[in-house]
């Protein structure tokens, strides 16, 4: 079963984030820079005289396609790296997903979503 | 009092001045989105910082009342006795205060060269400190050794036109050391670090070429001869520097804009110290080999892992330590009687002096600058919290950033 991680980190975690995930052997992904904010409120910024406020705060949005026993290693890579214990660290949304088709090879499903030296490869290296 | 020269030199004042923003673009082009406000500040202030500094003491540290040749003294304090008058001391034809006018333009520039080195990271508390300190213990006292009626290095017949010590030299070599302090950005060697806005760097070269000269040139204090001496080598230069650099960095991959732009810009840097005492042809010299010394040492310097980030010692601490010692092998009193001949031309003695200068310069701004930043990082701190420098300096000082 594939899954679809969006997860939606602080601006300034990203490079540990990618760190953590090229570590564990997620390899393809991709981001997007997204505006938004959960429960906190924004931040207070200065003009030529006196302040103004921002509500939408700018995150990054990591997008992941993985197989579905390679989630938890992945959330808890994520969790670990994106954290910093202040309001604004993020959220994390999992959706199923139907299809995966890799456009150079047109492999589908498992097939298209597994690269050379990967999260898959690294734990058959393991021993049992 | 002539009033060509006044007007000329009137003129270059503004042309000076508009390089420490050219500069600050030039800067703020090659950092991250986040740190681009901060870049364009750290030049910025300056403006502000050293003309009240420079009318208040600076000044008169600089080109005041000599004394024992390492320093001036307080007798233009404040500007007193800095008025319409020409200062024969200095210049015979323009007004005392167009003169002070011109050096401030100098004064200004140069602290801001240095703050290519502490980018991205440093405490803007800290900076300000430092950049009052630098001025006064490093700048002034140089300037005076160099340009005061007085100094000891002018005594003995230093050839340094328009600030290849001063200002370049002084400059590169107080990077270096500031780098040494501070220390590298969070990530360097590991996350990228592109530039942001390379346009914005490209304008200000541009500008700052142009700019130069009113650097170069109007260092004639006269609308005369070596004036345009100097304007046809400094463009000389820029223009064979910028060839060189475009031709290495086709040698890379393929010919980079920022590439050709630093090229202009090393040219210029190197041509300072003898824009007014060679001819053009040797600026083509000059600029041609400026550009590979120059180039080669960002290499050096990269290879090192030090973080300087903007390598204000490549370009202009080098750039410059050969244009001081080319001014010692290629001046002629040809193109300026009031200069004095260089190895070349019969005055082996000339390459000397010059190298004295550069090596007392180096050692000087180097220490110097080593110790105010070491006593500051003990103190105060140089560096913002790591937090701060993740989100960036735009936001983490100056609450502002630069697109919404």
């Amino acid at each position: 079963m594939l899954k679809k991680i969006e997860a939606i980190i602080r601006e300034d975690k990203v490079n540990d984030v990618r760190e953590a995930l090229k570590k564990i052997g997620i390899v393809g992904m991709n981001m997007i820079e997204i505006r938004g904010h959960g429960r906190q409120g924004g931040i207070k910024l200065l003009g030529r005289a006196g302040s103004y406020q921002i509500d939408m705060l700018t995150k990054i949005q990591i997008n992941i396609i993985l197989s579905d026993n390679n989630l938890e290693d992945t959330i808890e890579a994520i969790l670990n790296s994106a954290s910093t214990g202040e309001p604004g660290d993020g959220i994390i949304f999992i959706y199923p997903v139907d299809e995966v088709i890799r456009i150079r090879t047109r492999e589908r499903g498992q097939e298209a979503v597994m690269y050379p030296n990967d999260i898959d490869a690294m734990k058959k290296k393991e021993p049992a | 009092m002539n009033s060509g020269d006044t007007a000329w030199v009137l003129v270059c004042c503004s042309l000076v001045l508009l390089m420490t923003p050219a500069l600050a673009l030039f800067y703020g082009g090659m950092v991250r989105k986040k740190n681009l406000l901060s870049t364009l500040t750290l030049s910025f202030i300056f403006m502000s910082l050293i003309s009240v500094q420079w009318v208040l003491y600076g000044y008169s540290l600089s080109f005041g009342a000599d004394i024992k040749g390492l320093i001036g003294g307080l007798n233009y304090i404040g500007f007193t006795g800095v008025d319409a008058l020409p200062n024969a001391a200095y210049s015979q034809t323009i007004p005392h205060g167009l003169f002070a006018a011109f050096q401030m333009m100098f004064a200004i520039i140069t602290p801001a060269l240095i703050t290519g080195a502490l980018v991205e990271r440093i405490k803007f508390k800290s900076f300000l400190i430092f950049g009052l300190l630098w001025a006064t213990l490093v700048y002034d006292p140089l300037c005076h050794w160099v340009w005061g009626q007085g100094g000891w290095l002018k005594e003995m017949g230093v050839l340094d036109f328009a600030g290849g010590t001063v200002v370049h030299i002084a400059a590169g070599f107080s990077a270096l050391a500031f780098a040494m302090v501070i220390g590298p950005r969070k990530g360097f060697g590991k996350s990228p670090m592109e530039p942001n806005n390379i346009p914005l760097t490209v304008l200000g070269a541009g500008l700052l070429w142009v700019g130069w000269f009113g650097f170069n040139a109007g260092s004639a204090l006269a609308a005369n001869g070596v004036a345009v001496n100097a304007l046809l080598t400094t463009n000389t230069s820029a223009a064979t520097a910028g060839l060189v650099w475009m031709m290495l960095s086709w040698l890379d991959g393929r010919p980079s804009t920022l590439g050709i732009a630093t090229g202009m810009i090393v040219g210029l840097a190197a041509v300072t110290p003898a824009s007014g005492y060679v001819t053009p042809l040797t600026a083509m010299f000059i600029g041609a080999v400026a550009a590979p010394l120059s180039y080669y040492s960002m290499r050096l310097r990269d290879k090192r892992n030090l973080d300087e980030s903007l390598d204000v010692w490549a370009c202009h601490g080098m750039a410059s330590t050969w244009g001081m010692i080319a001014t010692g092998l290629f001046a002629t009193v040809a193109v300026n009687s009031g200069g004095a001949n260089g190895m070349f031309f019969g005055n082996p003695n000339q390459l000397g002096i010059q190298i004295l200068a550069v090596i007392v310069t180096i050692c000087f701004s180097f220490g110097a600058t080593y110790v105010i930043a070491k006593l500051l990082h003990w103190s105060i701190g140089l560096r913002v919290t790591p937090m701060e420098e993740e989100v960036g300096l735009d936001i983490s000082s100056h609450g502002e950033r630069s697109y919404s």
